[in-house]
């Protein structure tokens, strides 16, 4: 198949933004039939070369080559007039339409509805992606809304396939279903451009892995004679950090969670029904599941942003559902929120006016008057004691990077003493390094013994992290089980919503030895 | 060619130099303006900017008229800040004439230490009253407080004139529609002779310096910048937004009340059927003219009453329509509206169009290109 001559070619591309040179002296060569992936932190600049291809951004600097010929695209609609399709990591879908009203609007020269319906039937199932045309959107899972993304695609018989970050908001079942998607789709000639930064899917799936750093290539290489950990070096460029977890043996119930209901504040969200939880002092709980299953409104309601009734949530023995997110600190919950610029921190404010956010009843001020010295002595603290890289305490929020504004709202968390730690997708779109950091951090609360409750998307992160783990799929939560008797086939069973029965599937292999290692 | 571009981060450099652009631009487009109304621009500027402030009677005029701006305008800082939209001001300010001069006549020949500060209180207790209805059906039924507070300005405006038609008019005011002139003790001492500037100035410095505490140095103010600035992240660290909303109206109905007994019990002397010439809204443009900023209020104050005497020199000297005023105002706010858009994008040169800027790439942000 490599004797084909490339489907597509990228020559010396380059893209540079105000503050950031996104892409430089990018070369890639993507075959007829080649599941080719594009690999790279959080930064490293694949989602703007897609872009480039897609027609979505102009390079500054050099040439695309198509079939040999040299092309330029200026919009979406060329690229897909070539024959390129992309499914997007944030999918651009109308909850209020059905899914054959959705692809329709996406198409150019859409068929009538009834025509259109039958050709959505007939991929789905020749591509095994069951998807019913007459839905409306809202109705779906993330898992499901992918899949019409994917049928829009496939319906204009694409040659050049780009799927950006897919299986993030998949299930570990849902993943090997959608490889066997792609791999049949390339075995049709079909070239898929695929994503991602996760290691191991790449050494699965792909022939090839163009890997991206700062921007720039750092290398062409077959991912199958790959290890992960040659992988990794070649994308941040030095050793995969490591850190260490010790078994231990877990203290008191610090947050405890009883029949928890909780309607959804607004018609697309997901209602919670009767969730059991407990925390204990010196152990991290994972919270496994798909975002949109109920995270939002567990977090709200655990951290107080929203009210329950008063003996569904306990706080370190104090019924707590009444209380606010204020009254809740002052029992020592601390929360790091999914959202960093915007809920976490203002972005607006300095970083030491940010730690008057949650930081207002440690001496911070005094008689309803801000204590400026010891906010910036704080800041100072945080940024010292987790590396934040910024231009000091006076450094507006919004100028630091995700990683790094991260890393100060968990310091900014840790530093107030916790008793209960509550923190979500600590590592969400954080560099490899910083990720570390903070998962040490959060080690070492628990070490200290802090009740953690970390819920997360990655569920690599929480088979690392947490002693016990719970799965939460549309609104109930899943029991809670040691991590290290559970596998990943079982978590991905209950996060499809499996677990009512309550019988637990025998463990067919421990993954939890793999990730402690 | 040029082409508008997404700065990294808000210029600071552009959030002080806008109000001087927005100025600059309302002096040219004011000189274009007296060109074509026939009048020497030049001339017309001296009589418009200079001629008010050569004499002291004309700058105890411009501190006087500044007075109300900047009450007011202190208030609607401190809840714009906060996000919440107070667009009726002058209806606060209204009330807080009516309850003040009530009080006043209610207290007609008492002469006792007590009856100012009573006409005061009542006065910010009127614009507060007033002020609280939108903040009520906010906070219980999400209403918008722009719409609310806006109406209840024209409410206001018939409310007084009723007042001074029926039940408080003078008895012996050969009919005018005019409340009886308040007695000495309810009114404002003058600061100098000859001078109409009375203590009312005084407060109203007291309240900037009042103002830049709140904002700077008490948790309250930070929380109600928060709430303004990142509503998740208020909801985030507990602060309440009924709360925030409460404060942010009862202290801009408050002040604006202050402004409107100030004016009642100082150069008025009685209820009159219109007691503000628009200071509630002209107010609007102070605090967006001041950056929100107590300092900023101030100094926009004084631009403001300044664009208010001039335009009552020009009608008198130049023989201008009284709109005059009302055309600068609006082109310092649509001037200010225009130049603030640089301190979150910046103009940037790029070579003629080869492969440039297809219409979506404008819709891309770098933050979510990298």
């Amino acid at each position: 198949m490599q004797k084909l001559p490339p489907r597509l070619e990228l020559i010396n591309v380059g893209k540079r933004y105000p503050a950031v040179v996104a892409n430089d002296g990018i070369d890639l060569r993507v075959y007829p039939g080649e599941i080719h992936a594009v690999l790279g932190e959080n930064g490293a600049g694949k989602s703007t070369l897609m872009k480039i291809i897609y027609g979505v951004v102009a390079a500054d600097t050099g040439e695309m080559l198509w079939d040999n010929r040299q092309v330029t695209i200026d919009s979406p609609a060329q690229a897909r007039a070539l024959g390129i399709g992309m499914v997007f990591q944030h999918f651009s879908l109308f909850e209020t339409l059905t899914v054959a009203e959705n692809i329709s609007l996406a198409l150019d020269q859409p068929p009538p509805t009834a025509e259109l319906a039958r050709q959505i039937t007939e991929v789905s199932v020749e591509y095994g992606l069951p998807v019913e045309p007459h839905r409306p959107v809202h109705t779906m899972s993330v898992g499901e809304r992918q899949r019409v993304e994917i049928v829009r695609c496939l319906l204009q018989k694409p040659r050049l396939l780009i799927m950006d970050e897919p299986t993030s908001v998949l299930t570990p079942q849902a993943v090997q279903k959608l490889f066997e998607t792609l791999r049949r789709l390339a075995a049709e000639g079909c070239s898929i451009v695929y994503i991602s930064h996760k290691l191991d899917e790449i050494r699965q799936l792909c022939h090839t892995a163009t890997v991206l750093r700062n921007g720039r290539l750092a290398g062409t290489v077959d991912p199958r004679r790959e290890t992960r950990e040659s992988l990794a070096k070649l994308m941040i460029g030095r050793e995969l950090p490591r850190f260490h977890w010790e078994p231990r043996t877990a203290g008191e119930t610090r947050l405890s969670v009883k029949q928890l209901q909780l309607p959804s504040s607004d018609p697309f969200g997901t209602a919670l029904e009767d969730i059991e939880l407990a925390v204990r002092s010196g152990e991290i709980v994972g919270i496994a599941g798909i975002s949109g299953n109920g995270q939002q409104e567990l977090l709200s309601a655990l951290s107080g942003e929203r009210t329950t009734a008063a003996d569904s949530v306990f706080l370190c023995g104090t019924a707590a559902g009444k209380l606010n997110a204020a009254q809740r600190r002052r029992l020592g919950l601390r929360y790091v929120p999914e959202e960093r610029l915007g809920r976490g921190a203002v972005p607006s404010l300095s970083l030491s006016l940010n730690t008057l956010l949650t930081g207002s009843e440690q001496g911070l001020t005094e008689k309803g008057l801000i204590r400026y010295p010891a906010l910036r002595r704080f800041a100072r603290r945080i940024i010292d004691r987790f590396k934040v890289k910024c231009g000091g305490e006076q450094a507006i929020a919004s100028s630091l990077s995700g990683g790094n504004l991260q890393k100060f709202i968990v310091g900014r968390e840790t530093l107030l003493s916790p008793t209960v730690m509550l923190v979500a997708q600590p590592t969400w779109g954080v560099d490899i390094g910083a990720a570390a950091l903070i998962r040490q951090a959060l080690l070492d609360l628990r070490d200290e013994g802090v009740a953690v409750l970390v819920v997360s998307e990655d569920l690599e992160e929480l088979l690392t992290l947490s002693d016990r783990i719970a799965v939460l799929a549309d609104g109930r939560l899943s029991p809670t089980v040691p991590t290290r008797e559970t596998s990943i086939e079982q978590i991905g069973l209950w996060m499809s919503g499996a677990f009512g029965d309550q019988t637990a599937i025998p463990a067919t292999e421990d993954p939890v030895e793999i990730f402690h290692a | 060619m040029l082409r508008l571009e997404p700065r990294p981060e808000p210029s600071r450099q552009m959030m002080f130099a806008s109000p001087l652009m927005a100025a600059v631009l309302m002096l040219v487009s004011g000189y274009v303006i007296f060109s074509i109304m026939g009048q020497p621009p030049l001339y017309a500027f001296y009589i418009f900017f200079i001629d008010p402030l050569t004499s002291l009677y004309g700058i105890g005029e411009w501190l006087l008229k500044a007075t109300p701006l900047i009450l007011c305008g202190i208030g609607l800082a401190i809840g714009f800040r906060a996000r919440v939209w107070n667009i009726g001001a002058d209806g606060q300010l209204t009330i807080g004439a009516i309850a003040g001069g009530g009080v006043a006549l209610y207290f007609q020949g008492v002469n006792a230490f007590w009856l100012l500060p009573l006409v005061l209180l009542a006065g910010v207790a009127g614009g507060m009253a007033w002020a609280a209805v939108p903040a009520f059906l906010r906070t219980r039924f999400n209403t918008s407080e722009i719409l609310v507070s806006l109406m209840l300005v024209y409410v206001s405006y018939l409310l007084l004139r009723y007042l001074v038609n029926g039940p408080w008019r003078d008895p012996f005011g050969f009919n005018f529609p005019q409340s009886a002139m308040f007695h000495e003790a309810a009114m404002l001492p003058l600061l100098f002779d000859g001078l109409r500037t009375n203590a009312a100035f005084i407060l109203a410095l007291l309240l900037v310096v009042l103002a830049w505490f709140f904002c700077q140095k008490m948790t309250a103010g930070f929380r109600m910048q928060v709430s303004g600035e990142a509503p998740a992240a208020a909801a985030y660290a507990g602060f309440s937004d009924k709360r925030n909303v409460w404060l942010a109206l009862l202290i801009s109905g408050g002040s604006a009340g202050l402004a409107g007994v100030a004016e009642v019990a100082g150069p008025l002397g009685q209820l009159q059927p219109a007691v503000s010439s628009g200071y509630g809204f002209a107010a609007i443009i102070v605090a967006f003219v001041g950056r929100l900023h107590p300092l900023g209020v101030l100094l926009a104050s004084l631009l403001m009453s300044l664009l208010y005497l001039g335009g009552e020199a020009a009608q008198l000297e130049l023989g201008l329509p009284s709109a005059i005023t009302g055309l600068f105002q609006g082109l310092l706010l649509f001037y200010l509206l225009a130049a603030d858009l640089f301190i979150h994008f910046r103009l940037k040169k790029v070579q003629p169009p080869a492969a440039e800027a297809p219409a979506t790439s404008s819709t891309t942000s770098p933050s979510e290109a990298v």
